[in-house]
């Protein structure tokens, strides 16, 4: 069982959610970040002066799916959040030991 | 010192005008909580920032093009520049010092420009709105102001506008729609939602213009009378029935009634009567606010429909509203409550007289804020770049956050 972990634009939330939908991942968890990447946000010209903005509202998203399906999730997550821009987000898939559903107690591992 | 001043009027007449200058922060309130958040301070402060520009462009040339001597019906000369010995001045026709009538005056013209804002919301450049701003509130506010209130062509074709149907919200309404078809949509309009980031704010900017438009209609009337008790009681009634409306008519196309869609109605109603306040009675305001909830809703779903991005629909509640309600004082007007009557009566001359004033604001009003439009775009760009679209213009624009 892995966790892929996404940070993309907020934005293209809704694209992606409904990407998953058609491939049946339906069950996610939404948090709205703040985050920057290599190159450090996005720097304003104003008439010579740059102005920094370094922190970009992003937004993560958080999948438990068993191995099998981790290559799915992941190709669907970026084919569907890609501007092709800088600042499309990052995608982490990071192991997971055990699920419990609190309903039933039922233990997945 | 000034003679035939009355305490009653000129109490009610500052009063009003107070009312009158909530609004305008009011619309930034109503404006603000319908743009995403990164974009709210940027939102009020046009309104703010509106407010200031024609408050100084006002007292210097704008009273005077709008309400100084008459220039072949179309606008006013510059005799009145700066407003000499206005002192001791009781303003021709009322009995209020002529200052209190620059100052009621005044905070009309400070809030149509600040309607306008809608048009560009969320990606115009501060500094080119600060230009187009100047030049609009001079080029298309003063002459149609001078034209119904000035004593311009249409005055004395005998059309009525009792508070600015025509003068603020059909100038305004047809100006956005102007203004957003030169400076196009917002990045990523049509392709993903941009839901308003807080209602609250959105409705407690409706209470402030509902609260603000007692001073708008009822002090019309320039008079604590009969007059200004009707405006004020038909404005009420129009706002209420257009509310529940629109709410109606969503209800049964969307399946719920929105809390914004019965703000956009209540204020469709107040845009509606504004021009009748003074000349309808009370089943004339029912029948004007319960057609334009439903006009403008219907109104808001074509310029969606068109994937026109006036965002946040000041030609479908201004423009259209004013239309209707300018075209509705030549329908419903009555003896009972003025001098004048209206077609049901079988008027069928102001009903016409209304067609034509009406539909000329609209035309002058669209084709000059079009080309002021176009020559700002051309010079300075009205338009942010990219990037600060992205981060948003509370950031690029004025270096602030609204909420941390």
């Amino acid at each position: 069982m892995k966790k892929v972990e996404a940070i993309i634009r907020p934005e293209k939330l809704e694209d992606v959610k409904k990407a998953l939908e058609n491939k049946g991942i339906v069950a996610m968890t939404i948090t709205e970040v703040r985050g920057r990447g290599e190159q450090k946000g996005i720097k304003l010209q104003f008439r010579g002066r740059t102005m920094d903005v370094d922190l970009l509202p992003k937004v993560k998203i958080e999948i438990v799916v068993e191995d099998s399906k981790v290559d799915t999730v992941i190709n669907t997550i970026a084919n569907s959040a890609r501007t092709g821009k800088y600042g499309d987000g990052k995608i982490f898939v990071i192991p997971v030991e055990k699920s419990v559903r609190v309903r039933t107690g039922e233990i997945e591992t | 010192m000034l003679s035939n001043i009355s305490a009653g009027d000129t109490a009610w007449l500052l009063t009003a005008t107070a009312l009158v200058m909530l609004m305008t922060p009011g619309l930034g309130l109503f404006y603000g909580g319908m743009v995403r958040k990164k974009n709210v301070l940027s939102m009020i402060a046009l309104s703010f920032i509106a407010y200031a520009i024609v408050s100084i462009q006002w007292v210097i040339y704008g009273f005077s093009l709008s309400f100084g001597k008459d220039v072949h019906g179309f606008i006013g000369n510059l005799c009145y520049f700066l407003l000499p010995n206005f002192y001791s001045k009781v303003w021709p026709g009322t009995h209020v010092p002529a200052l209190v009538y620059v100052a009621f005056q005044l905070v009309f013209a400070a809030i149509t420009l600040a309607i306008i804002t809608s048009a560009c919301a969320e990606r115009v450049k501060l500094s080119a709105f600060i230009v187009f701003g100047l030049l609009w509130t001079t080029f298309v506010y003063d002459p149609l102001a001078h034209w119904v209130w000035g004593g311009g062509w249409s005055a004395n074709l005998g059309a009525l506008d009792f508070a600015g149907g025509t003068v603020v919200h059909i100038s305004s309404g047809f100006g956005a729609l102007a203004l957003a078809l030169v400076i196009g949509k917002r990045s990523g309009f049509g392709e993903y939602d941009m839901e308003p980031h807080n209602i609250p704010m959105t409705l407690l900017g409706t209470a402030l213009l509902w609260f603000g438009w007692f001073g708008f209609n009822a002090g019309s009337a320039v008079a604590a009378n009969a007059s200004a008790a009707n405006a004020f009681i038909v404005t009420n009634t129009a706002a209420a029935v257009a509310g529940l409306s629109w709410m109606f008519a969503s209800w049964i196309k969307e399946g719920k009634p929105g809390s914004l869609g019965f703000a956009s109605g209540a204020v469709a109603g107040l845009v509606a009567i504004t021009p009748a306040a003074g000349y309808v009675g009370i089943p004339g305001a029912i029948v004007i606010g319960a057609v334009v909830g439903v006009l403008c809703y219907c109104m808001m779903l074509f310029r969606i429909s068109r994937g026109l991005d006036e965002s946040l629909d000041a030609w479908a509640v201004h423009g259209m509203g004013g239309l209707w309600g300018a075209i509705a004082t030549g329908i419903f007007a009555t003896k009972a409550v003025s001098d004048y009557s209206g077609l049901i009566y079988g008027n069928v001359h102001q009903f016409i007289v209304q067609i034509v004033a009406a539909f000329a604001a609209v035309a002058y009003a669209f084709i000059v804020t079009l080309i002021l439009a176009k020559i700002v775009d051309a010079v300075i760009g009205l338009r942010v770049s990219e990037e600060e679209e992205y981060v948003g213009l509370d950031i690029s624009q004025h270096g602030e956050t609204a909420y941390s």
